[in-house]
């Protein structure tokens, strides 16, 4: 039995890393071009970790930046994979079925770059096994932190396992024992949805933060997580559709789609609920997003950039609703990429930075990441993109010959 | 019989050795970070790296035994020898029973001279650099009382006209939103009710910064930096011993001082007599006169904090 397991588990790791570096000089390229943006990033976290997180734009009163404006919306897109998984399992729809194994490949790269953007922000990363079980001290179940260390690594070891069991079975050209992963894929689901409450709720808890400390907050994270994460991985499967030899089908495109109109259309519906109630009536706890949209004494950073992210966001959704493509990928492309950014920006930024400005004292101060902070976020994003590309490429090599010798039956 | 004995210590010797020389090894991935290169001796026969390897293994300071406690503070006493060249005395007195400290300040009587400030910054070894404050008074202009219209940094002569001042630092809640955020267990009260930091405990995730409703909590950016000879060598674990980049620290009501009957700096510092310390569970204290006797309010009632700190008016 364990021998057998050696036999089959070795040919298939090394065939997963031949796969990987092996390929076109285009890819080449790109595979050299992130491996530069990595080491980047470790150049500046080096710079971050000896002069301490001064290096960075943040301060005293803007206490969290662009990492956790990115871990904040990268936990989105992690959950996203959810949307893929669910039509396929619970209702069985065959074309989705096929592409699930990108959007969990995608899943696992948002989960580590959101690991990632919490080391990277934290002040004592050496101490940062204080949170490990047993030899740390966990303050669970008080901590909403603590909760998401929890969950965040639990939703990471099911989208590891379960599709390195199909992938590992079809390699070896059997069919994976449904018994065996399937209840692993329905706990998936909920925990997807657990990932996303539990982050809203480590802002959704603070009385102390009027901006967030508000009960909408949870739902819209889902609903703007199953826009953009949608929208990521459409951009992913039409690169693919492009570059390789695995072809995707236009139902695809097209029930990625209307996936994105229906949670877009719902998280701009809870947007204009919020901005009513912040400036229907405006309170002193309003004045947060008065900065956000429209600034405060003078400081107004955040101004441009979520008038940007609303325009962006309306114009994407309305152009996915009408379709006027037919879904061809040469307009969903740059639509997608749009949302995507679009989302970015208000869920990242836009979403932490008002939450601190301003001050419970209510001193105003603007906040720009410094070059450090730069830095370390394109290297911890261009590390997400390899992994992500590391896991997919021989996904699909291993589907298409699994396809190829069993026919439809996959 | 004696050279038996003689050889048994011998080897015990030099198991200790090998083993300080193993562990040695094993922290210099660690402790090159943290130091520097230097591996310098240290009195009392202990070299700097074993020293800054069994701190970095060290427990959370709840979860130490009085032994283990001394021991971390000896180390630190050494450490602070090294690093800063300071004789540092750290203490780490324990609560006294049937105590529980609260506050209350006298916002017709403060004029905003700001030596309550001073006096912190100089107890509590704050860093110099950034100009860290755990104490800050805003300037009120009378008939306003949220203090989000106040002006905290006021740099003219006072009393001004028509205004009043308002001090503000850590409260100190029974509710503190600080002490369920943090991951770690790095920050709780103690029994005495003074919410404490463990700073080599704590990760440095900033969420009780995020979590305080007050401002409370203030950040170690960067090291921070007190010259030598300004430097408060009569320190307490919990208290105003250095801390590093990395940590968070608050006010601790002067735990060095008030654990030994003193009052916070800031108290004894002001001028105009309108701070108020002191014992909430005896009757005959004056922040029990205080709370009978005068019309006092606490900030941000409504949140739900309970904060051990007053303001009243005469």
């Amino acid at each position: 039995m364990l021998k057998t397991l050696k036999n089959e588990l070795v040919p298939f790791v090394k065939d997963a890393l031949k796969w990987n570096f092996s390929g076109s000089r285009g890819y080449q390229i790109y595979l050299c071009i992130l491996f530069a943006l990595m080491v980047v990033g470790f150049y500046a976290y080096t710079i971050q970790l000896t002069e301490g997180l001064a290096a960075t734009g943040m301060s005293n009163i803007v206490s969290w930046g662009l990492y956790i404006s990115n871990f904040t919306f990268l936990v989105g897109v992690a959950a996203a994979a959810v949307m893929l998984i669910l039509p396929a399992y619970i209702f069985k729809d065959k074309d989705l079925h096929k592409v699930v194994i990108i959007g969990e490949g995608v899943a696992v790269g948002a989960l580590v770059m959101c690991l990632l953007f919490i080391l990277a922000d934290l002040g004592g990363i050496i101490k940062a096994w204080h949170l490990a079980p047993a030899i740390g001290l966990f303050n669970w179940p008080a901590s909403i932190l603590a909760w998401d260390v929890l969950v965040l690594n639990g939703y990471l070891a099911l989208n590891v396992l379960v599709p390195a069991y199909i992938l590992f079975c079809h390699y070896n050209g059997r069919e994976p024992v449904a018994k065996r992963y399937r209840p692993f894929v329905f706990l998936s689901i909920f925990w997807a949805v657990a990932i996303h409450m539990v982050t809203a709720f480590l802002y959704e808890g603070l009385p102390a933060r009027p901006f967030w400390n508000n009960p909408l907050l949870g739902p819209r994270f889902l609903a703007s997580a199953f826009a953009a994460g949608p929208a990521l991985i459409m951009v992913v499967l039409i690169v693919i559709h492009r570059k390789t030899v695995f072809k995707i089908d236009s139902q695809i495109f097209n029930k990625l789609r209307i996936i994105i109109v229906v949670a877009g259309t719902v998280n701009l519906l809870m947007l204009f609920s919020e901005i009513f109630k912040e400036f229907y009536s405006p309170t002193h706890h309003s004045l947060s997003a008065v900065y956000l949209f429209f600034g405060l004494e003078g400081h107004n950073a955040l101004v441009p950039w979520i008038w940007t992210s609303i325009t962006l966001n309306l114009t994407a959704i309305v152009i996915l609703g009408f379709n006027p493509g037919k879904n061809n990928p040469k307009i969903l492309m740059p639509v997608c990429v749009t949302l995507f950014f679009a989302i970015w920006i208000e869920k990242g930024m836009g979403l932490i930075v008002p939450g601190l400005i301003p001050s419970p004292l209510g001193e105003i101060t603007n906040y720009s990441p410094s070059w450090v902070e730069i830095g370390v976020t394109i290297g911890i994003l261009a590390l997400g993109t390899f992994v992500v590309t590391m896991l997919i490429k021989p996904a699909l090599f291993i589907e298409q010959r699994f396809e190829e010798l069993h026919g439809e039956s996959a | 019989m004696a050279a038996n004995k003689k050889k048994t210590m011998n080897q015990k010797h030099d198991r200790r050795t090998f083993l300080k020389g193993a562990a040695t090894c094993a922290a210099a991935g660690s402790a090159l970070i943290a130091s520097g290169c230097n591996n310098r001796p240290l009195p009392g026969g202990d070299d700097e790296m074993s020293v800054r390897w069994k701190e970095y293994f060290k427990k959370n300071y709840q979860l130490m035994t009085p032994e283990e406690k001394e021991a971390t503070i000896r180390r630190l006493e050494q450490l602070s020898k090294l690093d800063y060249d300071v004789d540092a005395s750290i203490a780490r007195t324990e609560p006294r029973g049937k105590v529980l400290f609260g506050y209350a300040f006298n916002i017709t009587r403060c004029e905003g001279f700001m030596d309550c400030v001073q006096a912190c910054v100089e107890e509590n070894n704050l860093d110099r650099k950034s100009k860290t404050q755990y104490v800050r008074v805003f300037e009120m202009e009378n008939g306003q009382m949220d203090i989000s219209t106040g002006n905290g940094k006021y740099f003219h002569e006072v009393p001004k006209e028509d205004h009043f001042y308002m001090g503000i630092q850590c409260f100190h809640c029974e509710q503190a939103p600080c002490i369920k955020a943090c991951p770690t267990k790095a920050t709780w009260m103690e029994p005495d009710g003074i919410v404490v930091v463990d700073y080599d405990w704590c990760i440095g995730c900033r969420y009780c910064m995020a979590a305080c409703p007050y401002w409370g909590r203030r950040f170690n950016w960067h090291d921070p930096e007190v010259p030598k000879e300004e430097m408060n060598k009569k320190q307490h674990y919990l208290g105003n011993r250095m801390r590093k980049k990395g940590q968070m620290e608050k006010c601790t009501f002067c735990i060095q001082r008030t654990r030994n009957g003193k009052l916070p700096a800031c108290a004894e510092a002001c001028p105009t007599g309108a701070r108020v310390f002191g014992n909430l569970l005896d009757p005959d204290s004056e922040i029990r006169f205080v709370l009978k006797n005068k019309k006092v309010f606490r900030m941000k009632e409504e949140l739900g904090t309970d904060p051990k700190f007053w303001y009243f008016i005469d």
